[in-house]
C-alpha cells in the first residue's frame, strides 16, 4: 500500500428507504493532493461527504485514516471534526454577526485563569493564522463585512487551525468571482505543500483542471473510477459523467430524425435578460411547436435561465418579447398571463404543495389565474382533475389523495397536469424526470413531444444527454451562469453536446 | 379490520375538537344533571346550555379569524382581545358625543358601527402590514397593539367608561324584539356562516392554505402571498372588531380594561382544540368553531366549581401546553419510534 | 472601506440612535420642565429606582432574545413572585429571608420548564412563554385574588434603606438635600454589569451569540446549542424571579394586576436598545439604555400632567414599532446588498 495514504474508504454502501444511494464505493485520498470528487446529480457525491462526515450513517463498508487498520465511524460532524476531517460548505457555516477572530476560536477561545475569554490574545492568534495563510483581512471585522470569498477563507482556515488533515471543500466556489476563485486556488495549493488532503466538490470543469491532482468520478451511486487528471481530458470526464464511454459515442441521432419541422414563429424573445448573479444577460429565442433544450452541468445556469424568464427571480436587465409584443414581467402571475408555465426544478420544495389534495393541485394555477372571484366550481374541478388523471394516468386512490402520498413520478405528472391545465403556450420543464422511474420517464418525455406537435413551445431541461436527444430539436448551451452557445437539430449527437458542455480548448486533447 | 376503521376515526380532522367538546360536556351532565334541560322563561330560551353557547359567541367570531391568520402566517394574532376593545370604544364613543353616560344616541349608530369595524380593520391592516410585508415574527408584530391598543381604548373614551343606556344598543348583546335566542349567538352563526361562504364561493380558502403550507410554490403558481397574509389580517381585525361591538353590547358601554381581556388566548386555543396546526397550513373553519364552544363549555364548567375568573387562564395555559406537545415533531416522533418498536416487537412475536 | 462604513451603520447605529434618543429627550425634559426638578440629580436617579426590576428583567429578555427566542412570561413571573412574597411574610409568617429564595425559586422553576419546551421539545418560544403569562397571572390569582400589603420589618427595613450619595441639590430654604439610590439600583446595576461580563467574556456568552447568528452554523462548529440555549431561559427565568423580587422591593405589596405589561416594556427596553428580533445581535448595557428611555417617556408624561398614563404605553409602543421597522428594513437592505 502507499504510504502516504490519509483516508480510505471501502466498500461503501448507502441505502435510502430501499433506494441504493452509494454501492460498494471507494474512495482514497492522498497527503497533500487536491482530488475531485465528480458526477452529476444523483451520482452520490454528497451522500459520500454526508456518510464521511457522519452526517448518515452507512450500511457497510469500512473507512481508514492515515493508513491505520483501525474503522473510524463519525457519527457527526463535530465527531468527525476531532478526527481531523473538516468540511467547508458553499453555504459558508460560520456566524455572520461575530467577528472574524471569533468565528475562528468559538468554541475553543483561548481563556484566563478565572475562565474569562482573552481577547488579545484571541485576536493576536487569529492574526497570525491569517497572516500565515495570506488571507488580507483585519480580525476584529465583523464575519458579514467580509465578501464571501473571505468567508470561506477563513472557514478554511478554522479548519487548518483545527489540525485537519481532510479538508472537504463542497462547492465553495459557486459564489466566488475568477479573481476571487484564483485567491482560493492560491490558498489551496498552500495546504497542499503543507500535506493536507483537500477533496474538492464542484461542477466547473475548469477548476478542476486548474487545481486538482485526481479526479474520482461517480454515477449513480457507483464509482467509474479513479483518474489522474493530467490523463483524463475533459471530453472524456463528461463522458464519465454522464455515462457514456467517449469510444461508444456513436450519433444515436437516427431515432429522432422524423421530427417534423416547426414554423418560424417566435413565442419568446429574450434580448439581454439577465439576473444579477445567478446568469449573465442571454439572448434566446423559442418557437412554436419547438422543443429547445438547455443543457449544461449542474449549476451552469440552466434553470437560472428560465427563472428568469418566467420571472420567478425577475430578471434585472434585457427585455422579452411574448408573441412579438413586449412584456414586463414582475411577477409568476404576470408570466403565466402571458401563457408561461414552469415545473420547478425542486419538486418538492416549489413544486407540490404537499398536504393539499391531488385535485387541489392540479386547479391551483390555474384558479390563480382566473383571480380569487372566479373560483372553479366543485365539478369543473372534478373534472379537470380527472382528466389528467386519466391523461397522464396519474397513479393515485382517489383526486382526493393528499399529494404527498403520491410517488414521485406521479407527483411529477400533477404539476404537469397543473400547467397543462392552464392552456400555456410556453412550457417550462426544468428536470422533470429526476428522480422518476424510466417507465414514467418515457411517458413524459412522449407527453412533450406530443405538446410540441400540437405547437406548444416547451424548454426541456434534463441532466441526461440521452433525453434530451430525444425530446429537443434545438439546443442552449450553458456553462458557468452562462449562455456559451446553440447547437441546431442538424449538430445534436452526444459527442457535439459533450464537447459543448466540457468547453474550453482540451489541452490534454 | 376493526382496528384500521378505529384508526380512520380517530385520524380524523374533527375528532379531536369532537372528543374533547364531549368530554367537557360529559363532565358537566355528571355535575349538573339539568345541563341539557332548555326551558322557556319570560319568553326566551334558558339552561346552562344556552348560556354556554351564547357566552361563546364572542370567542367563535374570534377564532374565526385566528383560524384564517394562523392558516396563512404560521403564527397568530395577540392583539385581538385589544381590538375589542378599540372597536368597543370608538362605537360608544362616537354614540354618547363624548359624554360618560347617555340614554339616547348623540350620533347614528350605523355611523358608530361602521367607524368601529373601520377601526378595526385598521390595526388589522397594521399588523397586517408588519407581519406580510416587512416579514416580522406574527406574534411580536401584534405584540405591538396587544399593548398599545388598551391604552388607545382608554384615550379613545378618555379614561372613562362610557355608558350607552339605550335599548336599541343592548339588542346585540341581549335579545331583538320577541326572538327567544340571544343575539350574541344569531351574530355568531351569522359570522361564521358569511366567512364560510366567501371561503367556498372565492378561491379565498384554497389560497390561505396553499400559501401557509408551501409559499414558495404558491407564489410560483401565481399567488401573491404578501396579499393573502394581509387579508387575513384584516378579517381578523374587522372579526374583532364584531366580537367587541357584541361585548360591548353586553355591558352597554366601553370598559377599554375588560372587554375582551385574556380572549386572545382562548381564540388561540379554540383553534389548537380545533385540530388545526399552529405552524399554518389546511384549517378547518368547524374545528375552530367546535373548539370555541368547548372551551366557553369549560369556562363554565370551572366557574361552576368556584374556579374564579382571574383563576382561569391557569388551566387554560396548561390545556394549551399539552396540545402544542402534541403536535410538536418531538413528541411525533418519539410516538412514531415508540409504535415501531412495538410493531417490530409484535412482528418476531408472531414469527416465534 | 465604503462597505465597511455602511456596515457600522446597522449594528451600532441602533445603539447609538437609543444613546442619543435618550439624552435628547432628558435633556428636553430638563428644559421643558425645569420647574418639575428634571435638571435635579435624584430625579435622574429615580430613572434607576423606579425601574430597578425591569432593568434586570431586561437583562434576561436580552440573553434569550439574543439566541433568537423571546419570553412574554416575565410580568406575569413578577407578579407572582410579588403575591408569594407577600404572601409568605404575611400569611404565613415566613422570615423575608426564605422569601426572597422562594421568589427566585419561582423564577427558575419558569425558566426550566419554558426552557425545557422551547429547546428540547421545538415549541414556538412565544406559545410557551404566552402560556407561561396566563399561568403566572392565573397562579397569582389562587393565591390571592386581594392585594396584600407587606409590612414584614426586615423586609421595609430593605425597602427603605437608602445609600446617599455625595452630590445633591438645595432646596428652596438652602438646606443641601444629597441624592440617594435604595439597594435595588444596586443590585440592578450589579446585574447589567455581570451579564454584560458574562456575555463579552465567557464562552456561555458568546456561544449565544452564535447561536443567535446562525443555530445551523453553530451546530456545525461543534457548539452544543440545545444546552446552551436552555440555560439561556433558566438564566432568563431566574432574573425574572430577580427582578420581581426587586419589583417587590419598591411596590411592598402583592395583587393580581401587578406589573401588567411588563413584558412588553422588557422587550420594547431590549428592542430599543439595540436587540435585534431575529437574534445574534444585543447587549445588556444597551437594553439599560432601553429602560432609561422607557423611565424619561413616564416621566416626561408625569411631569406634564394632563396627559393620561396610557400615553407611556402608547408612546412606547411606538417607538417599539419604529424600531422594528427600521431592523427590518435594515435586514432587508442587507439581503440586496
Amino acid at each position: 500500500m502507499e504510504q502516504n495514504i490519509v483516508l480510505e474508504m471501502r466498500d461503501i454502501s448507502k441505502n435510502f428507504t430501499g433506494v441504493r444511494a452509494l454501492s460498494h464505493v471507494d474512495f482514497t485520498l492522498r497527503k497533500g493532493e487536491i482530488h475531485a470528487l465528480m458526477g452529476e446529480n444523483g451520482a452520490g457525491k454528497s451522500t459520500l461527504i454526508k456518510v464521511l462526515t457522519g452526517v448518515h450513517e452507512f450500511e457497510s463498508g469500512s473507512i481508514h485514516m492515515n493508513g491505520e487498520n483501525k474503522d473510524i465511524i463519525n457519527h457527526s460532524p463535530q465527531e468527525a471534526q476531532t478526527n481531523g476531517i473538516s468540511t467547508v460548505y458553499q453555504e459558508v457555516n460560520l456566524c455572520p454577526n461575530l467577528t472574524v477572530a471569533e468565528n475562528l476560536f468559538i468554541g475553543r477561545e483561548p481563556r484566563n485563569k478565572v475562565g474569562m475569554i482573552n481577547w488579545k490574545e484571541m485576536n493576536a492568534r487569529s492574526a497570525k493564522l491569517l497572516e500565515s495563510l495570506n488571507i488580507n483581512v483585519p480580525p476584529t471585522q465583523m464575519l458579514d463585512e467580509c465578501s464571501v470569498a473571505i468567508q470561506q477563507m477563513i472557514a478554511i482556515a478554522r479548519a487548518v487551525d483545527m489540525k485537519c488533515k481532510v479538508l472537504i471543500l463542497d462547492e465553495p466556489t459557486s459564489s466566488l468571482d475568477d479573481e476571487e476563485v484564483e485567491k482560493l486556488f492560491v490558498l489551496m495549493r498552500r495546504l497542499r505543500e503543507e500535506g493536507v488532503g483537500i477533496i474538492f466538490v464542484t461542477h466547473f470543469l475548469e477548476q478542476v483542471y486548474a487545481v486538482c491532482d485526481r479526479i474520482t468520478v461517480l454515477r449513480n451511486g457507483e464509482l467509474v473510477g479513479e483518474y489522474e487528471t493530467k490523463d483524463l481530458p475533459r471530453v472524456m470526464l463528461v463522458a464519465k459523467m454522464m455515462g457514456k464511454d467517449f469510444d461508444d459515442l456513436a450519433d444515436i441521432k437516427g431515432n429522432h430524425k422524423d421530427k417534423k419541422m416547426f414554423s418560424e414563429t417566435p413565442v419568446i424573445e429574450a434580448n439581454g435578460i439577465g439576473h444579477k448573479g445567478t446568469i449573465r444577460p442571454f439572448n434566446l429565442k423559442i418557437n412554436k411547436g419547438e422543443v429547445i433544450g438547455l443543457t449544461g452541468l449542474l449549476g451552469s445556469g440552466r434553470s437560472e435561465l428560465v427563472r428568469a424568464i418566467y420571472g420567478a427571480d425577475k430578471a434585472d436587465s434585457g427585455t422579452l418579447k411574448v408573441n412579438g409584443k413586449e412584456a414586463k414581467i414582475s411577477s409568476p402571475l404576470d408570466a403565466m398571463k402571458l401563457g408561461m408555465a414552469y415545473l420547478p426544478e425542486d419538486r418538492k420544495a416549489e413544486g407540490i404543495i404537499a398536504d393539499l389534495s391531488v385535485r387541489e393541485n392540479i386547479i391551483i394555477a390555474l384558479q390563480a389565474k382566473r383571480g380569487m372571484f372566479h373560483p372553479l366550481s366543485r365539478k369543473e374541478m372534478e373534472e379537470a382533475a380527472d382528466k389528467y388523471i386519466e391523461m397522464l394516468q396519474i397513479k393515485t386512490a382517489s383526486r382526493e389523495t393528499p399529494i404527498k402520498s403520491l410517488s414521485g413520478g406521479n407527483q411529477q405528472k400533477v404539476i404537469l397536469g397543473r400547467w397543462l391545465l392552464t392552456n400555456p403556450e410556453y412550457l417550462i420543464l426544468d428536470e422533470p424526470t429526476r428522480g422518476i422511474d424510466i417507465g414514467t420517464k418515457t411517458e413524459i418525455q412522449k407527453i412533450v413531444l406530443d405538446l410540441a406537435d400540437q405547437g406548444m413551445a416547451v424548454t426541456f431541461i434534463s441532466s441526461e444527454v440521452e433525453e434530451m436527444l430525444r425530446t429537443c430539436s434545438r439546443m442552449a448551451v450553458l456553462r458557468d451562469g452562462e449562455k456559451v452557445g446553440e447547437l441546431e437539430e442538424s449538430e445534436l449527437s452526444q459527442s457535439n453536446i459533450m464537447k459543448a458542455i466540457a468547453g474550453g480548448d482540451d489541452k490534454n486533447e | 379490520m376493526n382496528k384500521s376503521k378505529f384508526k380512520k376515526i380517530t385520524s380524523a380532522r374533527l375528532f379531536l375538537p369532537v372528543v374533547c367538546l364531549i368530554a367537557v360536556l360529559l363532565i358537566n351532565v355528571i355535575k349538573t344533571p339539568d345541563f341539557f334541560n332548555i326551558t322557556i322563561r319570560n319568553g326566551v330560551f334558558y339552561g346552562y346550555v344556552i348560556d354556554v353557547i351564547n357566552r361563546a359567541s364572542e370567542l367563535v367570531i374570534l377564532a374565526v379569524g385566528m383560524t384564517l391568520v394562523t392558516a396563512a402566517s404560521g403564527g397568530q394574532d395577540i392583539s385581538v382581545g385589544a381590538v375589542m376593545a378599540v372597536a368597543a370604544a370608538v362605537c360608544c364613543q362616537i354614540l354618547s358625543g363624548g359624554a360618560s353616560s347617555v340614554t339616547a344616541y348623540q350620533n347614528s349608530l350605523i355611523l358608530a358601527v361602521i367607524a368601529a369595524l373601520l377601526a378595526a380593520a385598521l390595526c388589522g391592516a397594521f399588523n397586517g402590514f408588519l407581519v406580510a410585508k416587512l416579514n416580522i415574527q406574527p406574534m411580536v408584530a401584534t405584540l405591538i397593539l396587544y399593548t398599545a391598543g388598551r391604552g388607545i381604548a382608554q384615550l379613545v373614551t378618555n379614561g372613562q367608561i362610557t355608558y350607552i343606556r339605550v335599548q336599541s344598543f343592548q339588542m346585540a348583546g341581549g335579545y331583538i324584539g320577541k326572538s327567544p335566542v340571544p343575539t350574541p349567538v344569531l351574530f355568531a352563526i351569522v359570522t361564521v356562516v358569511i366567512v364560510a361562504l366567501i371561503l367556498k364561493k372565492t378561491a379565498l380558502g384554497l389560497y390561505i392554505e396553499s400559501v401557509g403550507i408551501n409559499g414558495k410554490a404558491a407564489r410560483l403558481v401565481g399567488l401573491n402571498s404578501t396579499m393573502i397574509k394581509f387579508l387575513t389580517y384584516v378579517i381578523c381585525g374587522v372579526l374583532a372588531g364584531i366580537a367587541g361591538l357584541v361585548a360591548s353590547s353586553r355591558i352597554y358601554s366601553a370598559d377599554a380594561n375588560n372587554i375582551g381581556l385574556n380572549l386572545e388566548m382562548d381564540a388561540i386555543l379554540a383553534v389548537a382544540l380545533g385540530g388545526n396546526f399552529l405552524g399554518g397550513g389546511k384549517f378547518s373553519l368547524i374545528g375552530s368553531v367546535i373548539g370555541a364552544y368547548t372551551i366557553q363549555a369549560l369556562t363554565t364548567t370551572l366557574y361552576a366549581m368556584n374556579v374564579k375568573a382571574d383563576q382561569l387562564p391557569v388551566y387554560k395555559a396548561i390545556v394549551v401546553i399539552i396540545i402544542v406537545t402534541l403536535q410538536s415533531d418531538v413528541f411525533k416522533k418519539f410516538i412514531e419510534s415508540h409504535r415501531s418498536k412495538k410493531v417490530s416487537v409484535a412482528a418476531e412475536g408472531g414469527q416465534k | 472601506m465604503m462597505k465597511q462604513k455602511k456596515k457600522m451603520t446597522s449594528s451600532g447605529f441602533l445603539l447609538l440612535i437609543t444613546i442619543v434618543l435618550f439624552f435628547a429627550m432628558y435633556a428636553a425634559g430638563m428644559v421643558i420642565f425645569a420647574d418639575k426638578g428634571f435638571a435635579k440629580p435624584q430625579m435622574f436617579l429615580n430613572l434607576f429606582v423606579s425601574n430597578a426590576g425591569l432593568l434586570v428583567i431586561s437583562c434576561g429578555l436580552t440573553i434569550v432574545m439574543i439566541t433568537g427566542g423571546i419570553d412574554i412570561s416575565v410580568g406575569s413571573v413578577t407578579a407572582l413572585v410579588c403575591m408569594v412574597m407577600a404572601d409568605l411574610m404575611e400569611n404565613k409568617g415566613v422570615s423575608a429571608y426564605v422569601a426572597v429564595l422562594a421568589a427566585l425559586l419561582i423564577g427558575l422553576a419558569f425558566g426550566v420548564v419554558q426552557g425545557f419546551l422551547v429547546t428540547y421539545m421545538g415549541i414556538q418560544p412565544f406559545i410557551v412563554t404566552l402560556a407561561g403569562m396566563f399561568f403566572g397571572r392565573g397562579m397569582t390569582a389562587i393565591i390571592s385574588t386581594d392585594m396584600i400589603s407587606i409590612k414584614n420589618e426586615l423586609f421595609l427595613k430593605w425597602a427603605n434603606y437608602r445609600f446617599y450619595m455625595p452630590f445633591g441639590s438645595t432646596n428652596k430654604k438652602g438646606k443641601f438635600i444629597p441624592a440617594y439610590i435604595p439597594p435595588t439600583v444596586v443590585i440592578a446595576i450589579i446585574v447589567v454589569l455581570i451579564i454584560a461580563v458574562l456575555l463579552k467574556y465567557f464562552k456561555f456568552g458568546r456561544k449565544l451569540y452564535a447561536i443567535g447568528g446562525n443555530r445551523q452554523s453553530a451546530l456545525m462548529m461543534g457548539l452544543d446549542v440545545k444546552k446552551t440555549m436552555f440555560r439561556a431561559y433558566v438564566l432568563d427565568g431566574f432574573l425574572a424571579g430577580l427582578g420581581g423580587f426587586l419589583f417587590c422591593l419598591n411596590s411592598c405589596a402583592g395583587f393580581v394586576e401587578q406589573a401588567k405589561g411588563l413584558e412588553m416594556d422588557a422587550i420594547s427596553s431590549a428592542v430599543i436598545g439595540g436587540t435585534l428580533l431575529s437574534g445574534g445581535v444585543g447587549t445588556p448595557i444597551g437594553s439599560m439604555f432601553g429602560v432609561l428611555i422607557k423611565g424619561t417617556i413616564s416621566s416626561l408624561i408625569t411631569a406634564q400632567g394632563t396627559l393620561s398614563s396610557w400615553w407611556v404605553r402608547i408612546v412606547l409602543s411606538a417607538l417599539l414599532c419604529f424600531f422594528i421597522v427600521i431592523q427590518s428594513v435594515l435586514a432587508s437592505a442587507k439581503k440586496k446588498k
